[in-house]
């Protein structure tokens, strides 16, 4: 009996794993093309007569324009054109709307606002022409006075980088509130004890290893535009390209092809693409353009850049009773912060975290600075990432402040799991938790205990170890789409599915992989929910001539919006199948079973037509008064967000002598409810986590008073090697979202949103008991140095 | 001016420029695209390339620099419609997402377990040093190479 | 990222090289690994008129012991001073600054002379030539030199060599007595150039007493620096803590270093000087443990 019990798991098992449903974890369908070099991006896109174009940009991060020469680079042989803000404005392109509803330059007529900026593009037969002849083109600058912090840009007096708009006085961008003052302000004046926190989130940078780029196609003859282009939402730039460029939007096709990464940098359009295009438009040739490193960081979308102060108010309890923060964003030359547009700082107020605060309120202000523009969510869901790092960052203070270890204030803090569905001060509605249960696991896996005895021997003998902890809550999925638009465009998702004669499938999707798996964890939804096998679904994104109007991938919506879409196309294509079945066994359609792609009547399981039968059936023996076909398309419009969550501990060894930190240990534990794909899941967390080590230690966009950016190549910009990346231990608690088709929440940012703040409590964990409570990002050996050195430590 | 080398086991003989960095030659003059470009300052590796059997950065060569060398892209890897155990490594560990870095990382993975047949994972996380991915967090990049290592040793076994 | 144009000769004989060198002078620039050279290059901060690769001249690679010196060749990578091991032991500080240059693939293609030559104030090789008492063979049309490493390095991508002449070989004279040593580098992380690093190498004689000391301290000045007072602190001294926490005071004294986004001035004393102690402590356990 045993001996037959076991056979019939593995068989079960094995006919699962064949079928890699849910839950499987399939090894990916697309890695074929990219282990034999085979991955196709923008770069690698060549089409006869096709021109390259250089950007020209400004040295300067603030000044006048005077003029430009460009003779010089249009003598040598080669170059076909230089095209400058002049050209443009002929044709009103000089100015482009940006995502948060202001203006930004194409290339720059006036002024230029930010060292980087746009201001000429050259366009030759080869790239190397094309650089040597824009190391020719000579622009005549009269140097201003730069702005590089928004508190400067904020003072009085201060000079108006935007000086072009209309009514524009200051450098003020927006003034944006959320939750309750009143409420706030009783809960603080009743408060036992209130404890503060000034941070600052520092700018840093997508950079996916793939620059930004285009190859733009467009045919003078019939008006075709087809744009290859590194694009994390294609479809919606198709919209804008129309409303930016005025072509006609039947007329334009973006193909985003494999693309390098993006993690928030290819979401904006940048002036780049613009001039490609309309340089294509102009000269009748293909033409393209790939930004060099520099390039990248210097004028592409940016993320964070946020400064941040609050406070907690405590009850005599040691109960968190309310909280405010306060934020000034530094937003760049041109706001161009890629988010919905009703919230000014995206879903910032998602500050009051994982935990019971019933009142709330929430302040934010954005300036202009001479920097470049972006405000990107760098694997993030619009600004979740500060949001999570404050409260995270500010419950460790309050922690130290009430003399408890962080698991307790936390614990003693969190949302019950029978909270749920819980209404938070400043307006989330959370779906679904359970805080604890991840905070369990974490504790357990770490062996949290033993770790702080061990903390406590160390201290006794001066050496220094912390151990950071951090429960985060992430909001995800948007929209819904009454609430949550991109310029407009209402962010729900699409799913098209067609299954052919022979049973197999096409899945057309309107989100866009940068390396997610899509064409894998996709398949297995609808391996899934149609009883086809994963590897006979064929998933296609990225091309709008061939896929269904979608908002693409950023902000952890692929599989809460895309997924859910998919769920609800291929559920639809069943419900049809059903009646198909019906019609074949001549039975009421009332009667019909539907099991892992097995159709049967009831009561007589043995007897059953597969998916493929009933394909077949649905172009060759369809019953009457039925469409021919067995394929639908799905506009999901989630019902609300999703929120994923988890518990982060990070232990670390402080080196006295160089300020050098180690992590000795990272454990995650994440929840993102019901995972797809295992395996891609866990790559996802492998991955944040690592940004989010690159982001608390290393990575950094700064400029100096002159407004020059420092961080503008590999060299200064650090991105973690293998060598420095900790080895982490991943664990899960599987809570699932009660409002997706199949319990998924998202996974791909949770590990950037909540790791920052576990890596920096854990140093600061370690330095508590000396009297420090703050580093800013990135904690640096020398910041931690100068720390130590402050309270007298030394080696 | 002319330039002879081999590359994935062809003899090419090529005119380029001096300047001509030996990634562009491969890309554009050869057409062969799974060498990428990241960054241009020989931070990243997305440029990896084996010359004469040792990973370097091709990005920071000049073409003339190939005369008489041998030169190993990510398209000489599979051989006769076989995958390289390096291959199979990356694609059973999930040792790639975005698929940008995966050639040299795969390429310098290859080259670390002939030099190293059993390395450690310190070891393998020393060797990839010189190469970024900003999908993975490299835990299934080592596993894929260890992955590697472990078949090749069977391998050796199997015919010993 | 490309450099702009130039002219490229490749020839198979030192006499050729030379003779090139003289005849164009600082228009020309001699390519060896290129790893330096090529970025430069690329940032269009350097534009030769014309390159001259020593690649296909021979004999200017590889490490061998000789009268007293272990002579490594310009053009070797700094891939074989890695795998050298039987450098341990008497130059423990060429084995352990090895593998912290760059990363592994830049050092399979760069050479120890050409980053010498190339004179980077965070540069690791200058440092650790200066603690080692190195001599550099340099040649010309007209001759021969051998240019001791301390003064060498005159600034930042300055040094002694004049544009009409290579650098052929590095001399690391081998003492008799016991030796250890080592490198320490604070670097941001792989392929970064050094925040601060220090070189380390000590000689006991045959009563237990510090017979010679060298200190190169690298990134935290113009050039790589030769901290001779603090060498100077130890030479005859039995080591001790006191003796050594002296010399590393000494020589973080010796540091010039810049604050900059890596950290402040004081910060790069301190840290010379924290390198400097450990190094010294690690240097003499490993002389001392060479006789046990």
């Amino acid at each position: 009996m045993a001996v037959d019990t076991t056979e019939a798991a593995a068989a079960t098992e094995a006919a699962r794993q064949a079928m890699g449903g849910i839950g499987v974890s399939l090894a990916r369908k697309e890695d074929a093309r990219f282990i034999h070099g085979q991955g196709h991006y923008v770069d690698d896109v060549v089409l006869p007569g096709m021109l390259h174009m250089v950007i020209v940009r400004s040295p300067h991060a603030h000044a006048r324009i005077k003029g430009i020469d460009s003779s010089a680079a249009m003598a040598i042989p080669g170059v076909i054109a230089v095209v400058t803000g002049e050209l443009l404005a002929q044709h009103k392109l000089a100015w482009m709307p940006t995502l948060s509803g202001d203006t930004q330059a194409v290339l720059a007529t006036d002024k230029v606002r930010f060292q980087g900026q746009e201001v000429a593009c050259v366009i030759a037969e080869t790239k190397y022409i094309a650089e040597d002849a824009a190391a020719l083109v000579s622009v005549d600058y009269e140097p201003l006075q730069a702005i590089t912090t928004p508190q400067q840009a904020i003072e009085p007096g201060a000079v108006v980088i935007r000086d072009e708009k209309e009514g524009q006085t200051d450098n003020k961008i927006y003034h944006w509130e959320a939750g309750d003052k009143d409420a706030t302000d009783a809960a603080f004046a009743r408060a036992a004890k209130v404890v503060s926190l000034e941070t600052f989130y520092p700018r840093c940078h997508p950079s996916p290893l793939e620059t930004c780029g285009c190859v733009a196609d467009l045919d003078p003859v019939t008006g075709n535009a087809t744009i290859y282009m590194t694009s994390q939402a294609p479809h919606a730039h198709r919209t804008l390209f129309a409303i930016v460029a005025g072509l006609p939007e039947e007329k334009i096709r973006i193909i985003s092809p494999d693309l390098g990464g993006g993690f928030g940098n290819k979401v904006p359009i940048y002036p780049g693409y613009v001039v490609a295009t309309a340089a294509s438009l102009l000269i009748g040739r293909p033409v393209k353009w790939i930004e060099d490193r520099t390039d990248n960081l210097i004028s592409t979308g940016f993320a964070r850049d946020y400064y941040m102060d609050g406070s907690v108010a405590i009850d005599e309890n040691g109960k968190f009773i309310g909280l405010r923060v306060n934020l000034l964003s530094d937003n760049g030359a041109f706001f161009a912060d890629a988010q919905p547009s009703k919230f000014k700082a995206g879903l910032f107020h998602i500050v009051t975290g994982s935990y019971d605060i019933p009142a709330a309120h929430i302040v934010a202000n954005g300036a202009y600075t001479n920097k470049a523009p972006g405000g990107v969510a760098y694997r993030c869901s619009f600004r979740v990432t500060e949001a999570s790092y404050f409260i995270e960052r500010l419950v460790e203070s309050a922690a130290v402040e009430l003399g408890q270890d962080p698991v307790t204030t936390r614990l003693n803090n969190f949302i019950q799991p029978e909270a749920f569905p819980y209404q938070s001060a400043s307006g989330f509605e959370y779906d679904s938790g359970d805080y604890p249960r991840a905070m369990k696991v974490a504790l357990d896996m770490l062996g949290y205990d033993e770790l702080r005895k061990e903390q406590a021997e160390k201290r006794a003998k001066g050496e220094l170890m912390g151990i950071g902890v951090a429960s985060f809550t992430e909001v995800v999925g948007a929209g819904k789409g009454k609430d949550y638009d991109i310029a407009g465009l209402r962010m729900f998702d699409s799913a098209e599915l067609r299954v052919h004669p022979t049973g197999k499938a096409i899945l057309k999707l309107g989100v866009k992989s940068q390396g997610q798996g899509h064409e894998t964890t996709f398949a297995q939804i609808v391996a899934e929910e149609l009883g086809i096998p994963a590897s006979d679904v064929e998933v296609r994104e990225g091309d709008t001539d061939n896929t269904p109007f979608g908002l693409g991938t950023y902000a952890s919506r692929s599989t809460p919006v895309g997924g859910a879409a998919t769920a609800v196309v291929a559920r639809k294509l069943r419900d049809k199948g059903k009646i198909i079945a019906a019609h074949l066994f001549e039975a009421d359609v009332a009667d019909i079973e539907f099991d892992h792609g097995k159709y049967n009547v009831k009561g007589s399981p043995d007897n059953v037509k597969t998916i493929q039968d009933i394909a077949f059936a649905a172009y060759t023996n369809i019953p009457d008064g039925i469409e021919a076909g067995l394929e639908g398309v799905t506009y999901y419009d989630p019902p609300n967000m999703t929120f994923p969550f988890g518990t982060y501990l990070v232990v670390v060894d402080i080196d006295k002598g160089t300020g050098q930190v180690k992590v000795r240990r990272m454990i995650a534990v994440d929840d993102c409810g019901v995972r797809i794909n295992p395996m891609i899941v866990e790559g996802q967390i492998h991955g944040g986590l690592t940004e989010g080590f690159g982001i608390a230690f290393m990575e950094l966009i700064t400029f100096d008073d002159e407004g020059n950016c420092i961080g503008s190549n590999f060299m200064d910009y650090l991105i973690p090697t293998a060598w420095e990346t900790p080895r982490f231990e991943l664990g899960e608690t599987v809570t699932p979202s009660p409002h997706h088709p199949i319990g998924a929440k998202g996974v791909g940012e949770s590990a950037t949103v909540g790791s920052p703040a576990a890596y920096v409590n854990a140093v600061i964990d370690a330095l508590s008991h000396l009297g420090i409570t703050n580093i800013d990002m990135p904690v640096t050996s020398d910041k931690v140095w100068a720390a130590l050195r402050s309270k007298g430590v030394t080696e | 001016m002319k330039v002879t080398f081999e590359i994935n086991g062809a003899e090419k003989s090529v005119d380029v420029e001096p300047r001509t960095l030996v990634v562009d030659l491969i890309r554009t003059k050869l057409g062969m695209t799974g060498t990428h470009i990241g960054c241009d300052t020989s931070n990243c590796g997305a440029c990896t390339v084996l010359l004469d059997g040792r990973p370097v950065k091709s990005c920071t060569l000049l073409a003339p620099m190939l005369e008489g060398k041998t030169v190993t892209t990510v398209e000489g890897l599979a051989k006769g419609g076989k995958l390289d155990a390096i291959q199979e490594g990356f694609h059973a560990e999930h040792g790639l997402q975005c698929g940008f870095c995966t050639p040299g990382m795969m390429l310098v993975g290859k080259a670390l377990i002939e030099a190293n047949p059993h390395p450690t994972e310190d070891e393998i996380r020393w060797g990839i040093s010189g190469n970024i991915c900003r999908c993975t967090g490299y835990m299934n990049i080592v596993k894929a190479i260890q992955h590697a290592a472990a078949a090749k040793t069977a391998e050796t076994a199997g015919v010993a | 990222m490309f450099p702009a144009a130039f002219d490229y000769t490749a020839p198979g004989a030192l006499d050729e090289v030379l003779s090139l060198l003289g005849q164009h002078g600082d228009d020309a620039k001699v390519l060896a690994g290129g790893q330096s050279l090529i970025p430069l290059l690329k940032l269009r901060f350097a534009a030769p008129v014309i390159l001259v690769d020593i690649g296909r001249v021979d004999g200017l690679e590889g490490i061998r012991r000789e009268n007293g010196h272990v002579r490594i060749g310009a053009r070797t990578r700094h891939r074989d001073v890695e795998s050298a091991s039987d450098l341990r032991g008497t130059l423990d500080v060429l084995l352990d600054a090895a593998p912290l240059i760059s990363d592994p693939l830049i050092r399979n293609m760069g050479t120890v002379g050409g980053s010498i030559c190339h004179a980077d104030p965070a540069g690791d090789w200058g440092a650790v030539m200066l603690a080692v008492g190195a001599e550099f063979v340099v040649k010309s049309a007209s001759g021969e030199r051998v240019v001791p490493a301390a003064g060498f390095f005159e600034g930042p991508f300055t040094t002694g060599l004049h544009a009409d002449e290579v650098m052929t070989e590095i001399r690391v004279p081998v003492e008799t007595g016991r030796s250890g040593g080592t490198y320490l580098k604070l670097e941001r992380k792989v392929g970064d150039f050094a925040s601060v690093a220090a070189a380390v190498h000590v000689v006991l004689g045959s009563d237990g007493r510090i017979a010679t000391a060298g200190i190169g301290l690298c990134a935290v000045g113009a050039h790589s620096i030769k901290a001779t007072a603090a060498e100077a602190a130890l030479v005859g001294q039995e080591p001790s803590d006191e003796v050594i926490a002296e010399a590393a005071r000494l020589a973080g004294e010796a540091a010039e270093p810049k604050a900059d986004i890596r950290g402040s001035a004081e910060y790069k004393r301190d840290v010379a000087r924290v390198f400097v102690q450990r190094g010294l402590h690690t240097a003499i356990d490993r002389a001392q443990g060479e006789a046990a």
